[in-house]
């Protein structure tokens, strides 16, 4: 029996919310605690009389039936069942002195007329009390009998029918063929069909057409890229760090591996464990780091996808617990449906979650080895390398090739060998000057450098690097007389570039060297091991402050200057200390050396012909039979690489090999990954949520209102991982079909996808959720076969079309007795006008891209004189085929979301989101109608119809093929028509004007056409793409 | 709710202009519904979501002319002339107290007091003190209430921005402009509810970046985001036609495309299409509507030049902005933010503040004067604030004529104009140093509720339920100040 269309409102407005009862005492259906009850208590009273022990009121607690009964500090019964003139909760609900009155004026709630009396008469009924729903293990219920079995194509059906029928409503017709391959196709690819995929179904004569088509559209690609977008809302995927700067990080092969696993029909249990736990699971299977499975390093990037912050300033360990807190609120939202954030200050006031339990929650995710600031350029650590296959073939090829050099270098070769020998006689007969490191008594800085003294006898430079500086040595002579002085200019890992130098490059720059000051002793000559080009070490004594002896390119090594007297000086005669002094006055500044260590000779004509390693220098004082193994080699080494000229054209050859294979490895593309510090860090519980107020020690645990970790399982991410898609939990399931319904329909079945506690909505269909969430476990978490029980649904396939009174009395379609029509998510409406005009590159995966935006956009919020030290801060448009990728691989920057994006409400994923919300309005009309993307998109849909026909009836008609998957109507054709024989006559006489609308886009226009014509046409184009039709899945 | 009551609230939740209406064929729509009242006897505007106002408003709309950066209260504002005899001595422990500093100045050794190298004066029959920085604002100075005693927990730009904006330091909840959008809504079906504008001021050209997010619409829906006109290219984007499309052919189009909607309509009964095409007449009459804002072709000389609105500005576009504030307030603008950047000045203040103050100082005085002489200052609100102050003590070296001021949240200055504020007097104050509040503490969430309350409306009810919980703009937090309101 259907009611009177007068009353069809508010009757079926009633029915939605109160659905089925049993009749009570007082003639009305009997209350329900958790539909008709809780929400009101949970709204207005639980604040103060709930689960939260710090903010309870009068001792009086009435989420629980006893304490309710027993009352709070007053002593009287809150509720006396069946009694509510007895029941103190009814009289302060009732009473007229607002010194008494619940909830308190001042509180800011009240409850309505309507509320009081339900809760009276709920205590009169005997005030039953349920646990939340959410809470209880869903069981697999019983599918409902139904007057007419003729409806149902699955299980589904028979809960919506079951509903319908108790209302007394049927349900709408199947949709047609051509509204149903559309609708899928959407639904399914985020794609519209092309005119043939739509003629091959509409003519499939197979009983099983439908359920084919469904099949070929979860096998396409494309699904998996359908389903992403979902999960990268939920994942808060973006492809900058999101504070401040908001400079570029680099996630994309996360992405990709979600795409994958969707198209893969990875089971939503392994999905869950690998994008959680990826690490662990990796380190599990394969103990040893560099073997692990890189796949599952990369799932586990699903929690770095938070901001990370680096603005100067800002206080590493706050923002370090901040990317905590939002692991547990991403995690606890996408799975578990709850909203933990209301207990990181405090115990939940509505749901049972104390504090306690939120940093225990907290615990699991504390452990990461990262930095607080970490959000500069690029991924934050810790992260994982990923060689594309390209730059894996060539680092290997590379390899084998520097191995080989390494070898050669390594290995006797007859020629090189009998070379070295001679070096080594030669070397002993001229420089076996004996060196002794000078006794200093003092050395000096002009300009403040200070020396720490090392073990060897050198002097290395700490503080400030001075401009110029001279360096003053006061040396006791130890030697009978002195012949040669050496400065030795030492490599050392604490100097820029490793020195020897201080300047930032390791160069040196010794502009003079004088010994004993005003009367400085002549200095004959001078030989170094090595001198930079036009800076020979004779520079150091030429007395010409503008030229001194310099070493690059090569820095990091160890160098020698040799300086021998004209005179000897002898200590007898001469008497005195002997002062030295470096000076560094050339107009190179700050290339002091950094660790520097003068020795003494006393051998006549020393030389230095090579600033040899201490190793060397020792191995070399012995016989060659007397060397030991290592000072073999560190001679041969040191022979090879630095005096042998053929050895040294190897060694040229391993440098050369070594800088491809550097420069290749810093191209490698990487992605920010989970870890776990060795031990686990200990966790505190944070009063008030601050990071600087650490309150208990706490550690991992699941909340204790949940069941705990099954036993075996390790108290980590991946324990907690298993337990959250394991049997005992009930809301995961719930929480994911809920949400997969949503896809479809709009809305879940719980609308508030994003909570399921007892502060969110309640199920329209119950049973139909607890159904589809044990059927999703039951059949192995199979993602595919949850999509494809639902599209098949005789539910689904409903018609959309519903007279208006039926659509206003149930504008969400809450009852489901119509299909699904809902407008296309942001991505979806672009990625549609870019298939109907055949711009779609339908690349799937890898990069994200650039495409056209306004000019200005993000230079206005962050143009800054230093802009280029970071990255994502100009937008630099791409060309090309990456202008007509896939919506979803635009390139999201937090805080600057592509406006055509944002204006068809896409998030900014600065925080993890489950349910867009979807407006309506005229800043989504400018965007459809003046966007470039949408105005070149009609222009080549305008060419793509020229070119299909000459007869204008039937361009029309592709036109609304392509566009809406069906033939025009008659009065859609003289509409159309009409605007064509206004635009052809128009721009006939206008053609700079239809020369102008043809430019817009970078798109060439084909040769050969009609400007005017095809401005005629990209008018109708953008007419059918701005149609509510066409950007609605109907 | 019943359903109809839940139709309608979806319906009036699309804003910006979201009121379903207008549209050809809606009368049989609007029929079916409770006709909803917008006039101006509840207060609440086109897409408001309250009943009615809480209480008697003072203030119908803002101007908030945000300074970006932190500017220096101790330079500009709050006038200590004992400062001097402690100049470039060490900040005395008993005033810092062990306060938490940024990681830019948190290892100096030395903490060296400055005194401001300005001259200060009084101004106005209050005899308010300020630094000859701002001479025009001198000029309206008993307009002003200057609040000497804000206060706040962040200590950096992106946490404290979207601190005073959302009452939260991290993303994801609405700013206070969206929360008016949402509560109360435009004063004009044709004009957005709540409008930003941006410029960059001539003082730290390295100055921080700004996030959408501070104006951002939170949890709340899309439609309530601020809606940014730019000073380049459409001043909303997406407005103008694509080159070689005319008004007469976009009407054309429109024609057809209502029709063709108007059939899907009849045929789905889905009254969201209706909602479309009112949607794209919206849109039409914008294209019209905005560009006659945003052209200050007719405004008379001597308003320009009171401005300082010039061909070629050096303040990155605020004196313009600030005119047009006026003119989107004439036009039922609820809230309009400026967004000046520019303040954050580390280094070189002496000489980044000159330039930033006077960027500043003209257009400022001008726009309140402005307001008074044309009677809208009566029911506007003017603000004049940024996220935080900055310290006493120099951040890097003190010498003879140069000094730097690193962030300070624990004490800094506002100046508020207009509608319902105690003009001509001064709220709060701090110690010889700036550096704390002595006296009346106004935390930014006691600030916030202020402004609602000043706006008729009480902080604690505009809520939005979110994951289960009621959310506001002063979270659990925020007193009404009294004391600043006249």
């Amino acid at each position: 029996m259907l009611p009177s269309q007068a009353t069809l409102l508010v009757w079926l407005g009633a029915q939605i919310l109160i659905g089925r009862g049993v009749l009570g005492g007082e003639g009305q259906a009997l209350l329900e605690f958790n539909r008709d009850i809780r929400p009101i208590l949970s709204e207005q009273c639980f604040t103060c009389h709930g689960f939260d022990t710090h903010q309870r009121k009068g001792q009086l607690r009435l989420d629980i039936r006893d304490e309710a009964l027993h009352g709070g500090k007053s002593g009287k019964p809150a509720i006396v069942s069946g009694r509510p003139e007895s029941s103190e909760l009814v009289r302060r609900l009732l009473t007229t002195d607002p010194e008494d009155l619940m909830p308190p004026p001042d509180s800011g709630k009240s409850l309505t007329a309507a509320q009081r009396e339900t809760l009276r008469r709920w205590v009169a009924e005997g005030a039953v009390y349920q646990e939340h729903w959410a809470f209880l293990a869903p069981k697999t219920p019983v599918t409902p009998a139904i007057r007419s079995n003729s409806w149902v194509r699955n299980p589904i059906d028979f809960f919506t029918a079951a509903r319908m029928e108790s209302l007394g409503l049927t349900p709408r017709p199947e949709a047609d063929r051509m509204a149903l391959i559309r609708r899928l196709a959407l639904d399914l690819t985020g794609l519209p069909p092309t005119p043939a995929d739509v003629e091959t179904f509409v003519a499939d004569n197979d009983s099983q057409a439908y359920e084919h088509l469904v099949r070929r559209l979860l096998d396409s690609p494309h699904y998996g890229e359908r389903m992403a977008i979902e999960w990268l809302d939920a994942a808060r995927y973006a492809d900058t760090h999101g504070y401040h700067i908001d400079s570029a990080r680099d996630m994309t092969a996360w992405r990709d591996w979600v795409i994958r696993a969707f198209n893969d029909n990875k089971p939503f249990d392994q999905f869950t464990v690998e994008q959680l736990a990826g690490d662990l699971l990796a380190k599990e299977k394969s103990p040893i780091a560099g073997s692990r499975d890189a796949d599952l390093l990369v799932a586990s990037g699903f929690n770095r996808n938070h901001m990370i912050n680096y603005e100067g300033g800002a206080i590493p360990e706050e923002y370090a617990a901040a990317y905590v807190h939002d692991r547990v609120n991403a995690t606890a939202t996408v799975w578990l449906g709850l909203t933990m954030a209301c207990a990181q200050c405090h115990d939940h006031k509505y749901d049972p979650l104390t504090m306690r339990d939120y940093y225990s929650f907290y615990a699991f995710f504390n452990n990461v080895p990262e930095n607080g600031l970490d959000g500069r350029n690029g991924n934050a650590a810790p992260v994982v390398r990923l060689p594309t296959e390209n730059q894996a073939s060539e680092l290997a090829r590379l390899s084998a090739k520097l191995e080989e050099w390494n070898h050669r270098l390594a290995s006797p070769d007859a020629e090189v060998d009998a070379a070295q020998s001679a070096w080594e006689t030669e070397h002993k007969a001229q420089g076996a000057a004996a060196w002794t490191p000078a006794e200093v008594v003092e050395l000096k800085s002009d300009q403040g450098t200070e020396f720490r003294r090392l073990d060897d006898g050198s002097y290395l430079a700490t503080g400030t690097a001075p401009e110029k500086e001279v360096y003053t040595f006061t040396i006791k002579p130890a030697l009978h007389q002195i012949t040669g002085i050496r400065v030795e200019a030492l490599a050392d890992d604490s100097l820029p570039s490793h020195g020897p130098g201080r300047h930032p490059n390791g160069n040196i720059g010794l502009s003079d060297i004088r010994v004993n000051g005003t009367e400085a002793l002549k200095i004959k000559s001078a030989t170094a091991d090595f001198s930079q080009a036009d800076h020979a070490v004779a520079q150091a004594i030429d007395g010409d402050d503008s030229s001194a002896w310099t070493i690059l390119p090569q820095s990091g090594r160890n160098h020698a200057a040799v300086f021998v007297l004209e005179q000897p000086f002898l200590p007898g005669t001469n008497g005195g200390p002997l002062t030295v002094q470096l000076m560094f006055h050339s107009p190179y500044v700050q290339h002091e050396i950094g660790r520097v260590r003068v020795s003494l000779t006393s051998t006549p004509e020393p030389r230095e012909p090579s600033g040899l390693p201490d190793a060397v220098r020792e191995a070399l004082a012995k016989a060659a039979g007397e060397r030991t193994e290592e000072q073999r080699a560190s001679v041969r080494k040191y022979y090879r690489e630095e005096v042998s000229p053929v050895a040294r054209e190897w060694r040229e050859q391993q440098v050369a090999l070594r800088k491809q294979r550097e420069s290749i490895e810093g191209k490698i593309p990487t992605a920010m990954v989970m870890g776990d510090m060795g031990s686990m860090r200990e966790t505190h519980m944070l009063n008030r949520g601050q990071y600087d107020q650490p309150g208990a020690v706490v550690t991992a645990a699941t909340p204790a209102a949940l069941p705990p970790l099954p036993p075996g399982e390790a108290p980590n991410r991946l324990g907690l991982a298993r337990w959250l898609v394991s049997n005992q939990q009930p809301l995961t399931p719930r929480v994911i079909v809920n949400r997969y319904w949503q896809m479809y329909f709009g809305q879940g079945l719980v609308k508030s996808a994003e909570n399921l506690g007892s502060q969110g909505d309640l199920p329209t269909h119950p049973e139909l959720l607890d159904w589809l969430a044990v059927e999703f476990v039951r059949s192995g978490w199979n993602v595919k076969h949850i999509q494809e029980l639902i599209v098949t649904s005789a539910t689904y396939r409903q018609s959309s079309a519903a007279p208006r009174e039926q659509v206003v009395a149930d504008p969400e379609n809450r009852l489901l007795a119509r299909g699904p029509r809902v407008r296309l998510g942001a991505e979806f409406i672009r990625d549609m006008a870019m298939s109907v005009s055949g711009l779609l590159n339908p690349r799937i995966g890898g990069e994200s891209v650039l495409p056209y935006q306004p000019s200005g956009l993000w230079e206005e919020l962050m143009s800054r004189e230093d802009n280029d030290a970071f990255t994502a801060q100009k937008y630099s448009q791409d060309h090309g085929e990456k202008l007509y990728r896939r919506t979803m691989y635009t390139f999201v920057k937090r805080t600057a979301v592509h406006p055509s994006l944002a204006t068809f409400d896409a998030p900014d994923r600065q925080v993890c989101t489950v349910r867009r919300p979807r407006t309506n309005t005229p800043l989504q009309a400018l965007a459809l109608m003046n966007d470039p993307t949408y105005v070149e998109a009609s222009r080549v849909l305008g060419e793509r119809l020229l070119a299909s026909s000459t007869d204008d009836v039937a361009r029309v008609e592709t036109a609304f093929r392509l566009v809406l998957a069906r033939a025009p109507k008659a009065a859609e054709l003289a509409i159309v028509r009409r605007l064509l024989e206004e635009q052809r006559s128009h721009f006939g006489t206008k053609p700079e004007a239809a020369d102008k609308l043809l430019r817009v886009g970078e798109r060439p226009v084909g040769s050969g056409v009609n400007p005017a014509e095809l401005a005629a046409w990209t008018v109708v184009a953008s007419t059918l793409l701005n149609l509510d039709e066409a950007i609605t899945k109907g | 709710m019943n359903l109809n009551t839940a139709y309608q609230t979806m319906q009036t939740r699309r804003h910006f202009f979201g009121r379903l209406g207008g549209g050809i064929g809606s009368v049989a729509l609007a029929s079916l519904m409770e006709p909803k009242l917008f006039g101006t006897n509840t207060g609440v505007g086109v897409g408001g979501h309250l009943t009615g106002l809480h209480h008697t408003p003072k203030a119908k709309r803002v101007i908030y002319l945000f300074q970006s950066g932190g500017p220096s209260h101790i330079d500009l504002i709050d006038y200590k002339p004992a400062l001097r005899a402690h100049h470039g001595e060490d900040l005395p422990a008993s005033i810092r107290m062990g306060q938490r500093l940024t990681g830019m100045t948190s290892g100096q050794s030395k903490f060296p007091c400055v005194a401001p190298m300005f001259e200060w004066k009084q101004h106005g029959k209050s005899g308010l003190w300020l630094s000859e920085l701002l001479p025009h604002v001198g000029g309206v100075a008993d307009q002003l209430c200057v609040v000497k005693s804000m206060w706040t927990e962040a200590i950096n730009h992106d946490p404290a921005v979207t601190y005073i904006q959302t009452g939260s330091q991290q993303a994801g909840r609405p700013a206070l402009g969206s929360w008016l959008s949402y509560g109360i809504g435009s004063e004009n079906e044709q004009m957005p509810a709540f409008v930003v504008m941006i410029s960059q001021g001539s003082g730290n050209k390295t100055d921080q970046p700004l996030s959408t997010r501070y104006w951002g619409n939170g949890f709340l829906p899309g439609e309530h985001q601020g809606v940014r006109f730019r000073s380049s290219g459409d001043p909303v984007l997406y407005l103008s036609d694509p080159a070689g499309i005319d008004r007469p052919t976009r009407r054309q189009m429109l024609n057809a495309l209502d029709e063709l909607n108007q059939l899907t309509a009849d045929q789905v009964g889905d009254p969201e299409v209706n909602a479309r095409i009112a949607q794209y007449e919206m849109a039409f009459r914008m294209q019209a509507s905005v560009p006659e804002l945003t052209d200050l072709s007719g405004e008379p000389r001597h308003v320009l030049e009171s401005y300082g609105v010039t061909d070629a500005p050096t303040d990155g576009g605020y004196a313009r902005n600030c005119l047009l504030a006026r003119r989107m307030i004439e036009r039922g603008v609820r809230f309009v933010q400026l967004m000046h950047r520019g303040w954050d000045q580390h280094n070189a203040l002496p000489k980044q503040i000159r330039g930033q103050a006077g960027d500043v100082d003209r257009p400022t005085a001008a726009l309140i004067a402005d307001l008074k002489q044309r009677g809208l200052l009566e029911d506007t609100l003017v603000i004049w604030g940024g996220e935080f102050g900055r310290t006493v003590y120099s951040q890097g070296a003190l010498t003879k004529d140069d000094y730097g001021r690193d962030h300070h949240g624990r004490c800094f200055s506002i100046l508020m104009a207009g509608a319902g504020i105690n003009a001509g007097t001064t709220y709060g104050s701090s110690d010889d140093f700036c550096y704390n509040i002595v006296e009346n503490p106004v935390h930014i969430h006691d600030f916030n509720a202020t402004v609602l309350h000043l706006l008729g409306i009480d902080h604690k009810r505009l809520t939005y339920k979110f994951q289960g919980r009621n959310f506001r703009l002063t979270d659990v937090h925020g007193e009404v100040v009294k004391g600043l309101m006249a």
